[in-house]
């Protein structure tokens, strides 16, 4: 079952909502990987909060003139223009008052989501036989989708995908450093409004499938989880992308194995299980990697500073200092130096001084500049060179 | 060159206000500050001088605790500095904090007062006396109901040098001090600081503007990452020094001033 | 105001209030921290927090499930700050991660649950029934001195009085270390103050509020109590105590205003039932912002250039 799923063979409808929330996976994790950048990735969760009052009111203005509450493009239309004032609000408040951006952020998404709380009670009451379906935008359903919503969600995904990938370079520019686009000539207001329209986009395409609640995930996680792939702003967005389809696709799949597997949460809990995966085992800042690297870094500082104080014949005080230097045969079990110990610690004080020397010439300033207590001589300085600071390390005899 | 090694930490037969051995501090992979050992002498005032990123604030606050080293040991009148903190006193960078917090001025010198304090204990009128008092002596008095966010940054940077005042402290560590402030302000911190010495006070501060060093200081001490050269402004603060804390941002700090020899 | 008052009206008013104040008095110091999501992200991990309880305990009770909110509200704290660690990723996202999964999480769980035939409400989470707990036996004002009468009050009133209470006194004890530490957090350390344990006490704190609260009134108000009354505060004090004394009042005002635009605006209108108390609460708080930040005497920064972005 699960297997057919994976490969689209469950149907028309199955798959056709599989594909879209690939689609909307995809643009979703491209989208949010500026907000991620600019460090408004929080902004989000406003702008889909923000949505609850406009699919209400779109559903009582319908109603109101005679045709169907449900009609999906009309609740879209309804919760593009609430989370376009609430993204307002945010602006507002942030740039004309001393609240910060979360404060602002979360004044919004309460109040607007409270609202919306509100009228909906109010349409309960107002036409009780017609509301059932609003709720499901709180939580998304993708059960009982028409073709044409569907179609409407895929389509929508795949426009702001191609919008994002349009915009990529000026939106790369502006997330990375705000300064230096303005100098290029790029309008920083522009490109927030479309970096902001994008996700107000998202969250507007994705209210059906995902629901209001847990749309900004599709919008936080695929972007942070991609981060710790790459350095490149390009393949981040384009790893996000990926991530998000991905979480989108199989989360879909599996959820129509099944009734009681419900399309948004799987689709999140898919790309929180990719972040996880992300965050423990991708090389250089993932979790893993780092630890090691903290571990080693930290045994060459102890190493170094042991004997540069067996050189000069201070005591060590620390611990694990001793520790380490015992297990590398410096010392031995009673803290005497050993012949290797004491071998190192007298090229670590030769070393050191021709350090000093060289950050006292000024011939040498590039290579003293990256002077930090535990790169090798070697690594800065060609053998010739080394030769040449030792010429004015005899003068004052060796340690 | 047979050497013994002690596994615990020994008396530190030194007694000076403040003594730091084999200190690094680590921000990422790369040490900020690397295996410093120095101390500062009683009753002296001595400028911590290097270039920019050079780790001679990262010092101070891992002097201070408030960073942790990665390995190093910090001590107060030869003990540990949790049973000194009453002692010391500490002005951190003024851009350190947000401004924008609701406070006045007497409010943030009265957290000074804290250790007399305690949680519960009642602000009474002896208290707002020597606030008061404290900012007077930094020549803001005047300003004590102002809200913070109102003064200027040299303003600010004297509000903070009296919030120390009121710690009671004979230590005190000033970070970048006379950053960024006015002329006038500069003169009146240096005027407190040298009476603080008078009165027999050690203070150490970071400091950045080499033409005022002879000046303002009786002790240098240069750090780029490890420590250079500490002692008497004299003895230290020469041109080989200097190019070796600088290296070729040396022309650089001196712009503006000139570095004595 | 009669009986009738005293046996629909009086216990969810004052459970509002309590609710609303138990949550403004943290969020002051949330929002000067520079945290105020931290309240957005603690309220959505509680509906993962009462499904896991029900799972466990197979009953629909207060107690199981308000421990299961304050352990999902603890578990969200901690992944939250060694994501941010670990992964050296920024506080608001790696809240984002955090509260979405974890909620997903919930919201799964409790689909599977809804298959075995129990039922278990979301929306009961999200926004209360603040309207429900009226007081039977409130049969008038003299209702208060009858002790069988009192003793039927709804159990919510004196969980959140209690919560209330506990919020207070800890805002008072701890009041010069919090403020100390919000402040200049590395003038504290220097002054030996315990700043880390000081800062997850008021989380915990926080969390104990929103936990409680969120069973008599709903994740909504949680949300909104934390930032808006606090906000609002802001921007017409310089003072902290001040602030403090404001947020208070605009909780206690959005709650009985709140309440009563909830229960009777409808009427007023011509219609002849009642909206979300909750969330009118909520709407009222943001009303109360949206005034402060128009008219408010301080609703701007003093000086432009002392008012850094540093936090």
């Amino acid at each position: 079952m699960l297997w057919q799923a994976l490969t689209l063979q469950l149907g028309y409808n199955a798959t056709l909502v599989t594909l879209g929330a690939a689609m909307l996976g995809m643009a979703a994790g491209a989208t949010g990987t500026f907000l991620y950048l600019s460090k408004r990735a929080l902004v989000s969760d406003a702008i889909s909060h923000a949505t609850l009052p406009g699919v209400v009111l779109g559903f009582m203005a319908m109603v109101a003139i005679g045709g169907d509450g449900r009609f999906l493009p009309g609740l879209m239309l309804g919760s593009a223009v609430s989370a376009g004032l609430g993204l307002l609000a945010v602006t507002w408040l942030t740039t004309r008052t001393r609240l910060a951006e979360d404060a602002a952020i979360g004044a919004v998404l309460s109040v607007f989501f409270g609202f919306g709380i509100v009228l909906l009670t109010v349409v309960q009451v107002m036409d009780s036989g017609r509301q059932a379906g609003l709720e499901t935008f709180l939580l998304g359903a993708t059960a009982g989708m028409l073709w044409n919503e569907a179609m409407l969600i895929a389509g929508g995904g795949a426009l702001v995908l191609a919008l994002v990938v349009l915009l990529r370079r000026p939106m790369s520019l502006v997330a990375f450093d705000p300064g230096y686009a303005m100098g290029q000539g790029i309008s920083l207001r522009a490109v927030e409004l479309a970096m902001m329209g994008l996700a107000l986009a998202i969250t507007v395409v994705g209210l059906k499938v995902v629901g209001l609640v847990l749309i900004v995930a599709l919008l936080i996680i695929p972007p942070v989880a991609a981060r710790f792939w790459s350095e490149r702003v390009g393949a981040v967005v384009a790893i996000a992308g990926l991530i998000g389809g991905l979480s989108g696709y199989a989360g879909a799949a599996i959820s129509a194995t099944a009734p009681a597997l419900p399309t948004g949460p799987i689709i999140v809990l898919a790309a929180f299980g990719l972040f996880v995966l992300s965050l423990l085992l991708a090389p250089g800042r993932g979790v893993l990697a780092a630890a090691l690297r903290h571990l080693r870094f930290q045994r060459r500082v102890h190493l170094r500073q042991g004997l540069l104080a067996l050189a000069t014949g201070q005591p060590v005080y620390e611990p694990l200092t001793l520790r380490l230097m015992r297990r590398a045969g410096l010392v031995r079990a009673d803290g005497v130096a050993t012949e290797e110990g004491r071998a190192m610690a007298a090229r670590a004080r030769r070393d050191e001084r021709r350090w000093q020397i060289l950050r006292s010439d000024p011939e040498f300033e590039a290579a003293a500049a990256r002077y930090d207590g535990l790169t090798p001589l070697g690594e800065v300085l060609t053998a010739d060179q080394i030769a040449a600071v030792d010429q004015g390390l005899r003068p004052e005899g060796a340690v | 060159m047979a050497l013994e090694l002690v596994g615990s930490a020994p008396e530190q037969n030194d007694d000076l206000p403040l003594s730091i051995r084999g200190l690094t501090v680590s921000y990422g992979e790369k040490p900020a500050v690397f295996s410093v050992d120095v101390g500062f002498q009683p009753g002296q005032m001595t400028a911590i001088v290097g270039p920019n990123g050079a780790g001679k604030s990262t010092l101070l606050k891992a002097a201070l605790g408030i960073v942790t080293p990665l390995s190093g040991q910090v001590r107060c009148h030869g003990r540990p500095l949790a049973e000194m903190r009453a002692r010391i006193a500490y002005v951190p960078q003024r851009a350190s904090v947000d401004w924008d917090f609701p406070a006045r001025v007497l409010d943030v010198v009265l957290m000074g007062l804290y250790r007399d304090l305690g949680l519960l204990g009642r602000i009474r009128g002896q208290h707002r006396a020597r606030a008061m008092e404290c900012l007077a002596r930094v020549g803001m008095d005047g300003f004590a109901a102002r809200q913070i966010g109102q003064l200027s940054g040299g303003q600010q940077q004297r509000v903070f040098l009296a919030r120390a005042l009121a710690q009671g402290a004979d230590l005190y560590l000033l970070d970048e001090p006379f950053a960024g402030v006015d002329a006038a302000t500069e003169k009146a911190i240096i005027t407190v600081l040298k009476d603080l010495k008078a009165e027999g006070a050690t203070v150490v501060a970071v400091h950045h503007d080499l033409a005022t060093v002879p000046d303002y200081f009786d002790r240098v001490f240069l750090i780029n990452t490890t420590a250079i050269a500490e002692g008497p402004v004299a003895d230290v603060f020469t041109p080989e020094n200097l190019q070796t804390a600088y290296g070729g941002r040396l022309a650089l700090a001196q712009m503006g001033g000139v570095a004595a020899g | 105001m009669g009986a009738d008052f005293v046996m629909l009206s009086l216990t969810p008013l004052l459970i509002g209030i309590a609710a609303a104040v138990a949550c403004a008095l943290p969020g002051n110091f949330l929002l000067l921290r520079r945290q105020a999501l931290i309240g957005d992200a603690i309220s959505h991990v509680v509906l993962p927090g009462i499904v896991v309880a029900f799972l466990l305990t197979g009953v629909v009770a207060a107690l199981p499930m308000m421990l299961g909110a304050g352990a999902a509200a603890l578990v969200a704290v901690v992944l939250i700050e060694v994501i941010r660690r670990l992964g050296r990723i920024e506080p608001g996202a790696a809240m984002g991660v955090v509260f979405t999964a974890m909620f997903a999480g919930g919201v799964l769980l409790l689909e599977q649950s809804a298959t075995s035939g129990v039922h278990l409400d979301v929306q009961h989470a999200l926004y209360g029934n603040l309207e429900s707990l009226i007081w039977l036996d409130g049969y008038g004002w003299a209702a208060l001195l009858d002790p069988d009468a009192l003793r039927a009050l709804p159990p919510e009133l004196p969980r959140m009085a209690a919560v209330m209470l506990g919020v207070v006194i800890f805002t008072g004890v701890m009041w010069r270390a919090l403020v100390i530490s919000t402040f200049d957090e590395g003038f504290a350390r220097s002054m030996g103050l315990p700043v880390q344990a000081l800062s997850l006490s008021l989380i915990v704190v926080a969390a104990i509020a929103a936990v409680a609260a969120f069973d008599a009134v709903g994740s909504i108000i949680v949300i909104a109590m934390f930032i808006c009354p606090p906000a609002a505060a802001r921007m017409m004090t310089n003072r902290m105590g001040a602030q403090v004394a404001w947020s208070v009042g605009f909780a206690v005002l959005s709650a009985v205003s709140g309440y009563v635009l909830a229960g009777y605006g409808p009427l007023w209108l011509g219609y002849d039932s009642a909206v979300s108390a909750a969330g009118m609460i909520a709407t009222v708080s943001g009303v109360i912002l949206g005034l402060a930040a128009l008219a408010g005497p301080c609703r701007t920064g003093g000086d432009a250039q002392a008012s850094g972005a540093f936090s």
